[in-house]
């Protein structure tokens, strides 16, 4: 009974993708829902009209290292866009992904960027200007797991190069700080959504430690005065790096849409998307446009700090790097 | 195992092929797989793996907190599946159902609402901190929402055993001068003990493997309050599905002696009571139904 009353529906389901001339897989990490659901509808109908082709695109989400091993286990996305460097190098070392994938598209294959930045308490009762108001003793901080989430991590390698910047500072310094740092987390969060709600609604800590993008969730969802958004003086410029799929692409014969679909993410609609979802354009005019929303930061990139993404992750979140040094004295 | 020699309904044959194949396809297969991908290291290296600082804390933390849900369920389990069985009161069907609420959240869902009950601000957290009893991102939150997720296992599995207890045999023991704890210890529990043991082991057995709401109220400080499963799913952020097998082989492991411990001492306890048949046979027949 139930079939029969699904029966419509299928039907439905079914045309719609007989429709479609192409449907492209976007694997995506977890909270770019909404970039993207701006942005598909966007780029389709630019495709209509300048080739007259309809192209479907769904969307897979979910955490960042979670698609890409869905990806290299034989989900056929068309085009990864992620929120880490690293995950897109695993699947280069795969050999699904074309090792230069950086070179591929303009600004390190990296779209818009974000910036790693405190989120305190409305009046910042703790005075909380910088890195080191972190880690001084009595302020809570709260972070998502450094070793396995990408928020974390960037926020432990930001913390990491402002300690290095300091006078005098070297990895030596920079470990101690981090980990004086650390002390001040009561816990870490299961991930970067639930550092936010931890924060917000469970009023836990003295500072949350995000993405800038984030903060203007946060705005919508619990109300402008209930915080302020700190800038150090130092922090990480993110990048959310995209790449074709080689292995994927030449089996559907999907390549040039999905080359379309990247490359119209640097068009001034696809910039100008960004913009609006809290994410820095690359396109400096852009940024001008909406400099409200994105004052200027001093930021690092991990590839100037740390040698690339890959580096940094075996020297800090592998098994026995620097974070697990900090836990275990051995 | 010998096959009686008459049967009512035919079909053994084709009842056990079938059972071996789905067991297979679902339990053997899987786990196969995953003690295969772990031979591709030697034991030695999952041993180290396994003996590393923050998985000797992870294992202790998992073990430890899951024994603790599985004794407080045991308790309070019995309790709410005696009065479930013996008790009529207004209501009492839909707190039967709610029982089985925890098997359907979702445990991510489980996670969250705990741990925002129990944080400095909520409703229960409020008034626990001021007493010095800090449950949200504590180890004390894994053992509550491992408490919460498993407690239909001990709940369901005495049910039966208790409704085929008849008042009878209460009253009966009564007659003969029994006192009320006499009856309970003598009488009432041989009989529901398997059946206890059975839960106790599902529920242990399911808070070791636990995740969804673990993460969410754990804290997940290192060497404090992480749980094995968060190990492994770093090892996998990590690419490193080896390591990642290693631990799970060796939480397989211990799972499995423990289990079988408990196995053995089920059927220790249930050989000893072969006097009370009747009892006996039901407390069999529930266990059979569970297991």
């Amino acid at each position: 009974m139930t079939i029969t009353r699904r029966l419509p529906l299928l039907l439905a389901f079914v045309a719609s993708t007989a429709l479609a001339d192409l449907t492209l897989l976007n694997a995506s990490y977890d909270v770019a829902r909404d970039v993207y659901k701006d942005y598909n509808p966007m780029f389709q109908k630019h495709w209509k009209a300048k080739t007259g082709e309809s192209v479907e695109i769904k969307q897979s989400h979910g955490g960042s290292s979670k698609q890409v091993r869905a990806v290299a286990d034989g989900l056929e996305a068309d085009v990864v866009t992620m929120n880490q460097a690293n995950d897109i190098e695993f699947l280069a070392d795969k050999g699904l992904v074309a090792k230069d994938w950086a070179k591929k598209f303009p600004n390190n294959a990296s779209p818009y960027t974000s910036a790693m930045v405190f989120i305190v308490r409305k009046g910042n009762p703790k005075g909380i200007k910088d890195w080191n108001d972190l880690a001084a003793p009595g302020t809570q901080i709260i972070i998502p797991h450094p070793k396995n989430t990408g928020n974390g991590r960037n926020t432990y390698l930001s913390a990491w190069a402002w300690a290095l910047k300091q006078p005098g500072g070297n990895d030596k310094s920079a470990q101690e700080f981090v980990g004086k740092l650390l002390k001040n987390a009561p816990l870490f969060a299961a991930g970067g959504r639930d550092a936010t709600t931890t924060f917000m609604q469970r009023r836990l800590g003295d500072a949350l430690i995000t993405f800038e993008s984030e903060a203007e969730m946060i705005a919508k969802e619990f109300g402008k005065g209930e915080f302020e958004v700190v800038y150090p003086s130092l922090t990480m410029q993110t990048e959310f790096p995209v790449a074709i799929v080689d292995k994927v692409v030449d089996k559907k014969n999907s390549r040039k849409q999905a080359q379309a679909y990247l490359d119209y993410l640097w068009s001034a609609e696809g910039q100008e998307n960004a913009a609006q979802n809290y994410l820095r354009p690359r396109d400096a005019d852009l940024l001008k446009k909406y400099s409200a929303f994105f004052p200027p930061v001093k930021t690092f990139t991990v590839d100037e700090v740390f040698g690339g993404a890959n580096k940094a992750f075996a020297t800090h979140f592998k098994d026995g790097g620097t974070f697990d040094q900090i836990y275990v004295a051995k | 195992m010998s096959a009686p020699a008459h049967r009512v309904l035919p079909g053994f044959g084709l009842a056990l092929g079938y059972t071996l194949v789905y067991l297979s396809l679902l339990i053997l297969l899987p786990l196969g797989g995953m003690i295969l991908k772990a031979s591709d290291l030697g034991f030695a290296q999952i041993i180290d793996i396994a003996l590393g600082e923050r998985s000797l804390a992870a294992f202790r933390v998992t073990f430890v907190s899951s024994l603790l849900a599985a004794c407080i369920n045991a308790l309070f389990g019995l309790i709410v599946a005696w009065i479930l069985v013996r008790y009529p009161f207004p209501g009492k069907r839909l707190v039967d159902a709610l029982v089985d609420l925890p098997f359907a959240l979702p445990t991510a869902v489980a996670g969250i609402t705990l741990a925002t009950l129990y944080a400095g601000n909520g409703w229960l957290g409020s008034h626990l901190e001021p007493l010095g009893l800090k449950v949200a991102y504590t180890p004390l939150g894994i053992v509550v929402a491992l408490t919460f997720v498993t407690l239909p296992f001990v709940v369901r599995t005495l049910q039966p055993v208790i409704e085929d207890i008849e008042t009878e045999v209460e009253e009966a023991a009564a007659s003969l001068g029994a006192s009320r704890w006499q009856t309970f210890s003598r009488i009432i529990f041989p009989a529901l003990f398997p059946a206890l043991l059975t839960g106790f082991a599902l529920a242990f057995a399911r808070a070791l493997g636990e995740f969804g709401s673990v993460i969410f109220i754990a804290g997940n400080l290192p060497l404090i309050s992480e749980i094995v499963p968060l190990l492994i799913i770093s090892k996998l952020e990590q690419y490193d599905v080896l390591g990642a097998t290693a631990l799970a082989v060796v939480m397989l492991a211990i799972s499995f002696l423990l289990l079988l411990t408990i196995n053995a001492l089920q059927w220790w306890t249930a050989n000893r009571h072969k006097n009370a048949e009747p009892l006996e046979a039901a407390a069999a027949q529930a266990k059979g139904v569970q297991a």
